[in-house]
């Protein structure tokens, strides 16, 4: 027997800073490649591109700013936290059931509840996205902003280079990060599930009695 | 007269070649000209009233002499190239009527300096849009004093200096209205306006030099003299902004030659010292990323066909 459970998982500030976050990191992506390709792209120029990129990137900015101090203030930081404890073990265990284990009946090994929000392998991944590859593109971002500010030379390599180099590393991470977070959210109660959860705020669990 | 001119060359030429460099300058205080012209006041002994004059001198007949030490012809005395009448002060009225030697009336057909191209240059100069406004008045020491040049994008390896080098020709005219005024009699257009829409106009103008808009680019030579009508100027971004730009075969390409013969992947990668957006991609990142994405992907699939085989 199965009987489903809400949870409001999602306050409305998360909720904010994910639409924005989104919908900026796409816009992103797709002007980050145009600029990376540099092709004169007939459906958008390559000044739109730039300006689009610009606009977005400084939106993301101030926005991880909300993503921040509200996981500071708020209670939702303790759903980041990492125990030593079974540091590898967890999150492959987790992996094991993805691969293996939803398909030959086993139930969930970190099922989620109002104490845990993300099983370890999301949690690690969210872990990696928003407190390294974002900053770091932030960082880096700022940095071609203002090229003024780079330092010029690290060993005998160009400053500058390295910035865009990183910059675009750290992007192209963000969009597999992406592409396998709207996958994995298909798998849910149903496939649109947990993007309504995003949505509304509220997140449907089944327990099994 | 040309042949004198280059009979004369060639022994000005073995003769100087015996010399140490620059020796001519080094001391501007008793050299017979730069005492007064290396200094912003020159003084003079004034025959009809017998005394010592002190005047200002003109600051477009000041000369640089650190420049000077640098030129190509810093093996020259002035007197080479000047007449020796001008040891006298004040100098002899006719001395404004003597003709000059051209850059092609000495390394024209010589074969000492073929690698430049000399002749090609003339030809291509020629075309170019300031030589058909003006003809012969505009001549080659418009852009390139004979007393300072340097070749510089043969020689630096440094993209920067090139390129303000490069810009500096120019803009020392462009820039400056009583040199533009005295060739085309009206006043010069102002450069900052006229390009008012290459955003990041000053980083630009950093980075790249005038002709790699304002020239067609010829393989064969090593720096394109055919300066075109501004109908002609790139505005497309992507000619520099992509992975197969321009600049590759004007600004870069000297450095490109050098770069090239030491360089693994990660030279490729960094070597540059500006970094064009567009321009960078390098085959290696490329590839990692199309494969890296493509695997993702097919992951994705595989999961996704075994879930709906399961129906989870
Ligand atoms: C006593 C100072 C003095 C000395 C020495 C001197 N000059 Fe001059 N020169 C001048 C001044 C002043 C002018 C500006 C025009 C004038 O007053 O005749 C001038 C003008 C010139 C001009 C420009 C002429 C024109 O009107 O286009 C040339 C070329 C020139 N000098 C070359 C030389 C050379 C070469 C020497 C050395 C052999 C030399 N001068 C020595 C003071 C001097
Ligand atoms: C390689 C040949 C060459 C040498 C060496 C040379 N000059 Fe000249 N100089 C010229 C030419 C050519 C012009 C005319 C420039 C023009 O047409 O714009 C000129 C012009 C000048 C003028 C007129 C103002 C100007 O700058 O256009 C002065 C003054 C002058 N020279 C002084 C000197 C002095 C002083 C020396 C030595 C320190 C010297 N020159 C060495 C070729 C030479
Ligand atoms: C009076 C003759 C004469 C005139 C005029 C003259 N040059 Fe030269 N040039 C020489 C000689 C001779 C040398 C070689 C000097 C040396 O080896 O140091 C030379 C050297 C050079 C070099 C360096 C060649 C090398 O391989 O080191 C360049 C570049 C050059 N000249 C360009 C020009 C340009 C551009 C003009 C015109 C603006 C010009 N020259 C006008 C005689 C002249
Ligand atoms: C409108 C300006 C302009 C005119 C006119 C001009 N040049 Fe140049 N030239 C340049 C510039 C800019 C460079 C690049 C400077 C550098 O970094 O060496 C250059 C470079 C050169 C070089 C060095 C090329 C090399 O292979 O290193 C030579 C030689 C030369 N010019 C000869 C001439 C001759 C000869 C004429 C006249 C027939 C002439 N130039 C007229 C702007 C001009
Ligand atoms: C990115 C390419 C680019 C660069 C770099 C560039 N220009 Fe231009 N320039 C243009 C274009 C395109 C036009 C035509 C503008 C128009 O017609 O509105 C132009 C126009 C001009 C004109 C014509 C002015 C008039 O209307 O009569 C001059 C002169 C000029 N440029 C000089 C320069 C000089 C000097 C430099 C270097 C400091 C330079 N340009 C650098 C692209 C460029
Ligand atoms: C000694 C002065 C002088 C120098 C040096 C000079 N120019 Fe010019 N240039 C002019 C004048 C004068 C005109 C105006 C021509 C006309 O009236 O159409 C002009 C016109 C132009 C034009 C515009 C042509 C048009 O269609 O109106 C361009 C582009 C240009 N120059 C580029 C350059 C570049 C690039 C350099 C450096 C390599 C350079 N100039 C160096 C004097 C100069
Ligand atoms: C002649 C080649 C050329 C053309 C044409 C050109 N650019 Fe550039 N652009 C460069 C170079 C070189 C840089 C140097 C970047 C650096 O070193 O930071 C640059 C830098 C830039 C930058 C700054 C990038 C940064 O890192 O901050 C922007 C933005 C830009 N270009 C936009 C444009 C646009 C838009 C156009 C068309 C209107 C254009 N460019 C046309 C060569 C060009
Ligand atoms: C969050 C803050 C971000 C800022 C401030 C930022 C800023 C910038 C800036 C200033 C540039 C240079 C282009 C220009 O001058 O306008 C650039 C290039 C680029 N950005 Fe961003 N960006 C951000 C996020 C991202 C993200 C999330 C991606 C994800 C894919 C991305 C991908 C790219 C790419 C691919 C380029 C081109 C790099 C290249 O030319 O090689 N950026 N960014």
């Amino acid at each position: 027997m199965t009987e489903t459970q809400k949870i409001y998982f999602y306050p409305l500030w998360l909720r904010i800073w994910h639409g924005i976050n989104a919908l900026c990191i796409i816009l992103l992506i797709i002007t980050g490649i145009n600029l990376q390709s540099g092709s004169e792209n007939p459906l958008i120029g390559f000044n739109t591109c730039i300006n689009i990129h610009n606009v977005s990137g400084i939106t993301v900015t101030l926005n991880y700013l909300l993503f921040f101090f509200g996981n500071l203030f708020t209670n939702n930081k303790s759903f980041y936290i990492v125990k030593p404890k079974g540091f590898l073990k967890r999150p492959i265990k987790q992996a094991k059931y993805y691969a293996w284990g939803m398909f030959t009946g086993m139930s969930a090994p970190y099922p989620l509840s109002e104490k845990r929000k993300f099983n370890p392998l999301q949690k690690y991944f969210y872990i990696l996205v928003m407190y390294i590859a974002v900053p770091i593109v932030v960082v880096t971002g700022i940095g071609l902003f203002f090229p003024e500010i780079i330092i010029e030379k690290i060993y005998s390599i160009s400053g500058v280079s390295v910035t865009a180099v990183l910059h675009s590393a750290m992007g192209f991470f963000i969009s597999i990060f992406l592409v396998i977070h709207i996958y994995v959210s298909t798998i849910g109660k149903s496939p649109l599930d947990n993007f309504k959860s995003i949505i509304t705020g509220w997140h449907h669990i089944e327990k099994n009695k | 007269m040309k042949h004198c001119l280059i009979i004369f060359t060639f022994i000005l030429f073995t003769f100087y070649s015996l010399k140490s460099s620059g020796q001519w300058y080094d001391d501007p205080v008793n050299h017979s000209c730069l005492k007064c012209h290396a200094f912003q006041t020159y003084s003079f002994h004034n025959d009809l009233m017998d005394k010592e004059e002190k005047r200002l001198m003109n600051p477009f007949f000041i000369q640089d002499t650190v420049a000077l030490k640098k030129g190509v012809h810093k093996q020259f005395d002035c007197t080479d190239c000047h007449s020796y009448e001008y040891e006298t002060y004040p100098h002899s009225a006719n001395l404004k009527l003597e003709p000059m030697a051209t850059c092609l009336d000495c390394h024209g057909g010589d074969e000492t300096f073929a690698p430049y191209q000399f002749e090609k240059i003339d030809e291509e100069v020629k075309k170019s849009i300031h030589y058909q406004v003006y003809g012969e008045n505009f001549t080659c020491s418009k852009c390139h004093s004979q007393h300072t040049y340097t070749t510089t994008a043969r020689n630096s390896n440094d993209v920067l200096e090139i390129v303000n080098y490069s810009n500096q020709i120019c803009l020392s005219c462009h820039n400056d209205m009583r040199k533009y005024m005295l060739i085309s009699g009206h006043e010069n257009p102002k450069l900052v306006e006229i390009h008012n829409w290459l955003p990041n106009q000053e980083l630009h103008f950093q980075h790249v030099r005038c002709i790699e808009c304002h020239t067609e680019v010829v393989d064969g030579l090593m720096v394109s003299h055919n300066i075109q009508g501004k109908d002609k100027a790139v505005r497309k971004c992507a000619e520099c902004h992509t992975s197969d730009s321009r600049l590759k075969s004007s600004l870069y390409k000297y450095q490109n030659l050098q770069v090239r013969s030491e360089g693994g992947v990660l030279n490729t990668i960094f070597s540059n010292d500006s970094y064009i957006i567009g321009m960078q991609e390098s085959p290696f990142l490329k590839l990692a990323s199309i494969i890296i994405f493509i695997a993702t992907l097919g992951g994705i699939v595989i999961h996704l066909t075994f879930r709906i085989i399961k129906k989870k």
